[in-house]
């Protein structure tokens, strides 16, 4: 059993266990054009920022970081190099596909995992702020009901959780939603709407997949779950928001080994969503983001602690070719935050909203009040990503 | 399935069973009928709770596995490295080379420890099929969930199962800081959270090589073991109790290194560096421990080797941060995802009254009014749905591979929490969408298994009269046996507790 936990830990697994996807709304252009398709992707655990838009060209980066300074960075304007196990985003970044924010956080400086994720999910200004996710209700603000919503993995992330309906997905179903077993459930759960509500959902979305053709994967083939989520991601009823966790990121000790692996699946999973939607790509953007960074130095044990600012990623087809998104802080020892971490330069929100805005069409009123909550002072990301 | 009237003893004793208990076997109903609150407060006694059954290895004897295993890895690598370029096409098989065979031997040892835990893992879900003491388990899945560790990290996934044995049992009606302690010392704590790694900066060993701090379970004892993220503490705390928990390691750890290389001083130092043997693996290695007095929320520590760190972690146990925020993790695991108020304080009085007695705060849990409320609102875990529904058909698990798989599927594989926060608690985490489209799966695949099986019989067994009529009738209506199975496992009633 435990091959099949480790792997979990790597990312999904026969059981996509790793991985969490959810998919949320649409907004605009329902009529004309082709709709946009949205990926938030919630790597979970802390990644380190400094290894995936790694600043090649920062003095204090070689010395701060000793061994865990990636030197066979892929070469990429503006002093940074992307780590090596990410040829995939490479090529998107020649193609003018990628986009980084090179030291973003959430808006409130905490180092608790789950607090952070909490944060990052539930779009709040502060802790606990609020009770569903961020991406949930910007279904509702896009299209008022028309944008469909998925998660992918047996639970639902906050980020996607709250008043609009969404679904789940991960390989390996066996019941068809037309069974008699299914009919007879709808009506056993007469009087609870919880598991009448999401068993209907979840069949509904089995079935398409099923209906996509085969949706058993092989135990590490992370480029077929990317492809299989791209499936749920086309056609009528097809998902028009996807947010997907990749857990496994918080890197105490022996960081750079854990790196190789993580980014290798998050490159390989963004290729198979890129693959699995063909010329859909052209109207996808895919979000990276992190609850937070890492310490600039490497501690004892070759690996990083809990820090602040991290690499916040935007690639797709849809996306506007440009530079940095916010500046770069550098690592100089009296720009470092409190001492330790990367300071960041732009709210994690700015880009959010900067993509509702421009991929999805949410209007700025409804992103300052509703989908963030008191955000109004953060304002979208300025130069337009699409 | 709301009924009003009297409440009756044969209603208690199946919410006993299955909102405190791992569910009902048949005829268990009837037999905890005469004293409900008698039948849990039994179990909440200074034994502790109830062993799997099985011959397995103590924490010392796992490490001394382990070690070979790490020795293994490290020949394997070293092998790999002086190995010869294989002659190309020659058309000969050749002869294993000392690289393959010695990758051979470390994925043996590697097998042979993950089947251990396996093994392990099988054998406590026998002991949740078939124990009469079910509230003791419940209480001790709860406890094992504070105090996380997960197999999703190698080195704890080798120790999972003499963590729960050994750390885990025997403390979970005893006093909050001995579980906390026991916790936190145990192998599979120091390792999953890098505890055995970190090495005070001043101390012998960090001042003649590069190594140091690591902050992990510092952070984590404060965050999610005792009082919490709003538990008032900062990033400076953190270090401090950093500091003084660094010694806390394993047996045999600094013994790795030129192991097997011989070399009499070499091996003196490598003696020097195992520190001091403790109970269930556990050593103190005062050559990394950094000197000095510490400071945690605002108090001071006097510098004393082990017992420093000790200190901090017994008084974070007592805080009453700590009491207030398990008493609510308490009230949410077993009673509602929105528990009262006064319940929660019911738990806490219990709590801070007795300095921390677990025993104490479970009897105040069987008898607040709160837990005997009829409606079933609480999912129950795959793991315990699982587990319940072997209890209802009476049977038990018998092969890993199968119960692994479903556990996987419904999102909750053996052991391996995603993070150390420990497996999520309300309705929401359980019940999504494509959690019960598995759910449904396996009960299906069960129902099949089951062909001359009984349900009505077996949900009246297993939910007493928390069965409601709905359910039993679409049970009794269904076409087939089978689908009778399923129907009654995925019954609302028999998916929440």
């Amino acid at each position: 059993m435990t091959d099949l936990m480790m792997n979990r830990r790597l990312l999904l697994g026969g059981s996509v266990a790793g991985i969490g996807l959810a998919f949320a709304g649409r907004t605009r252009a329902q009529t004309r054009g082709p709709k946009p398709k949205l990926v938030v992707i919630v790597a979970r655990g802390a990644m380190d920022g400094l290894s995936v838009t790694v600043p090649t060209s920062d003095p204090n980066y070689r010395a701060l970081r000793g061994g865990l300074a990636i030197n066979n960075a892929l070469a990429m304007r503006d002093g940074f190099g992307l780590h090596p196990a990410l040829p995939g985003l490479k090529a998107m970044y020649d193609a003018g596909q990628l986009r980084f924010a090179p030291a973003a956080a959430i808006p409130v400086r905490v180092r608790s995992h789950f607090d952070a994720q909490d944060v990052l999910e539930n779009g709040g200004e502060g802790l606990r702020a609020q009770d569903d996710g961020w991406l949930n209700r910007a279904l509702a603000a896009a299209g008022g009901g028309s944008f469909r919503g998925l998660s992918v993995g047996a639970q639902t992330p906050l980020i996607l959780r709250g008043a609009a309906e969404t679904s789940s997905w991960a390989p390996g179903g066996q019941v068809k939603g037309e069974d008699r077993i299914a009919s007879l459930l709808q009506d056993l759960y007469v009087d609870d709407p919880l598991l009448q509500g999401n068993l209907a959902r979840g069949l509904e979305t089995e079935a398409m997949a099923m209906a996509a053709g085969d949706t058993s994967l092989r135990r590490n083939d992370v480029n077929g779950l990317g492809q299989a989520v791209a499936r749920l991601m086309t056609g009528d009823n097809g998902a028009d928001v996807v947010a997907l966790s990749i857990d496994g990121w918080d890197t105490h000790a022996r960081q750079n080994g854990q790196m190789q692996t993580r980014l290798t699946g998050l490159d390989q999973v963004i290729g198979g969503i890129h693959d699995g939607l063909g010329a859909q790509w052209a109207n996808t953007m895919v979000v990276v983001a992190t609850e937070f960074g890492r310490t600039a130095r490497a501690n004892g044990t070759q690996g990083t602690d809990h820090g602040t600012g991290s690499s916040l990623l935007v690639a797709g087809g849809a996306l506007k070719p440009g530079g940095l998104i916010g500046d770069w802080p550098t690592l100089a020892d009296n720009r470092l935050f409190e001492g330790r971490d990367l300071s960041p330069t732009i709210d994690v929100r700015s880009v959010f909203k900067g993509v509702l805005r421009d991929h999805l069409g949410v209007d700025r009123a409804a992103l300052d009040s509703r989908v963030f909550p008191g955000s109004a002072a953060e304002a979208p990301t300025l130069d337009g990503l699409v | 399935m709301t009924r009003t009237g009297p409440p009756s003893r044969s209603l208690d004793a199946a919410v006993a069973l299955t909102r405190f208990g791992m569910g009902a076997k048949p005829g268990e109903i009837a037999a905890v009928s005469a004293d409900p609150r008698g039948w849990l407060e039994a179990q909440a006694g200074p034994q502790g709770a109830p062993q799997p059954q099985g011959e397995f290895e103590t924490s010392e004897a796992r490490l001394e596995q382990y070690r070979d295993y790490q020795r293994e890895t490290a020949q394997a690598r070293m092998a790999r490295r002086e190995a010869e370029p294989t002659p190309a096409m020659t058309g000969e098989a050749a002869p294993p080379s000392q690289a393959e065979m010695a990758l051979d031997a470390r994925r043996a040892s590697r097998r042979d420890l993950v089947q251990d835990t396996a093994r392990e893992f099988l054998a406590r879900a026998q002991l949740g099929a078939t124990t009469h003491a079910g509230f003791a388990e419940r209480w001790t899945l709860f406890w094992a969930n504070v105090f996380t560790a997960s197999a999703t990290k190698f080195q704890a996934a080798v120790f999972m199962g003499q963590y729960e044995r050994e750390a885990i049992r025997p403390n979970v009606f005893g006093r909050f800081e001995d579980l906390a302690l026991a916790a936190e010392s145990h192998p599979a704590m120091l390792l999953y959270l890098d505890q055995a790694q970190s090495v005070g900066p001043n101390s012998p060993a960090g001042e003649r090589r590069q190594a140091g701090l690591n902050e992990n379970l510092a952070r984590e004892i404060l965050e999610l073991h005792t009082v919490g993220a709003d538990g008032g503490y900062t990033q400076a705390d953190v270090t401090e109790f950093a500091r003084a928990l660094t010694g806390w390691s394993t047996a045999g750890q600094g013994r790795g290194r030129g192991a097997g290389q011989g070399g009499g001083g070499r091996e003196r130092r490598a003696a020097m560096r195992a520190g001091e043997p403790g109970e269930n693996g556990f050593a103190f290695r005062a050559v990394v421990h950094e000197p000095g007095e510490r400071t945690v929320l605002g108090r001071r520590y006097p510098a004393g080797g082990v017992d420093q760190g000790r200190a901090i972690l017994k008084d974070l146990a007592n805080r009453r941060e700590t009491a207030r925020r398990l008493a609510r993790k308490l009230a949410v695991h077993f009673v509602a995802d929105a528990p009262s108020p006064e319940l929660i304080s019911a738990l806490e009085r219990a709590w801070t009254g007795s300095r921390g007695d677990l025993a104490v705060v479970a009897k105040a849990l069987a008898t607040h009014p709160d837990s005997w409320m009829p409606e079933a609102r609480k999912v129950k875990t795959p793991y315990e749905f699982i587990v319940s529904a072997h209890r209802a058909m009476g049977t038990s698990p018998r092969r890993v591979p199968q119960l692994q798989q479903a556990l996987v599927q419904m999102g909750q594989p053996a052991w391996a929490a995603p993070s150390p926060e420990g497996w999520p608690d309300t309705a929401a985490d359980w019940a999504g969408p494509d959690a019960l489209v598995k759910r449904l799966n396996w009960a299906k695949t069960v129902g099949d298994a089951a062909p001359a099986a009984d349900a009505v019989a077996m949900a009246e067994g297993a939910l007493g009269e928390r069965l409601g009529d709905r359910s039993r009738q679409f049970v009794a209506r269904a076409e087939s046996r089978a689908e009778a199975v399923t129907l009654f496992l995925m019954s609302p009633e028999f998916q929440r507790r």
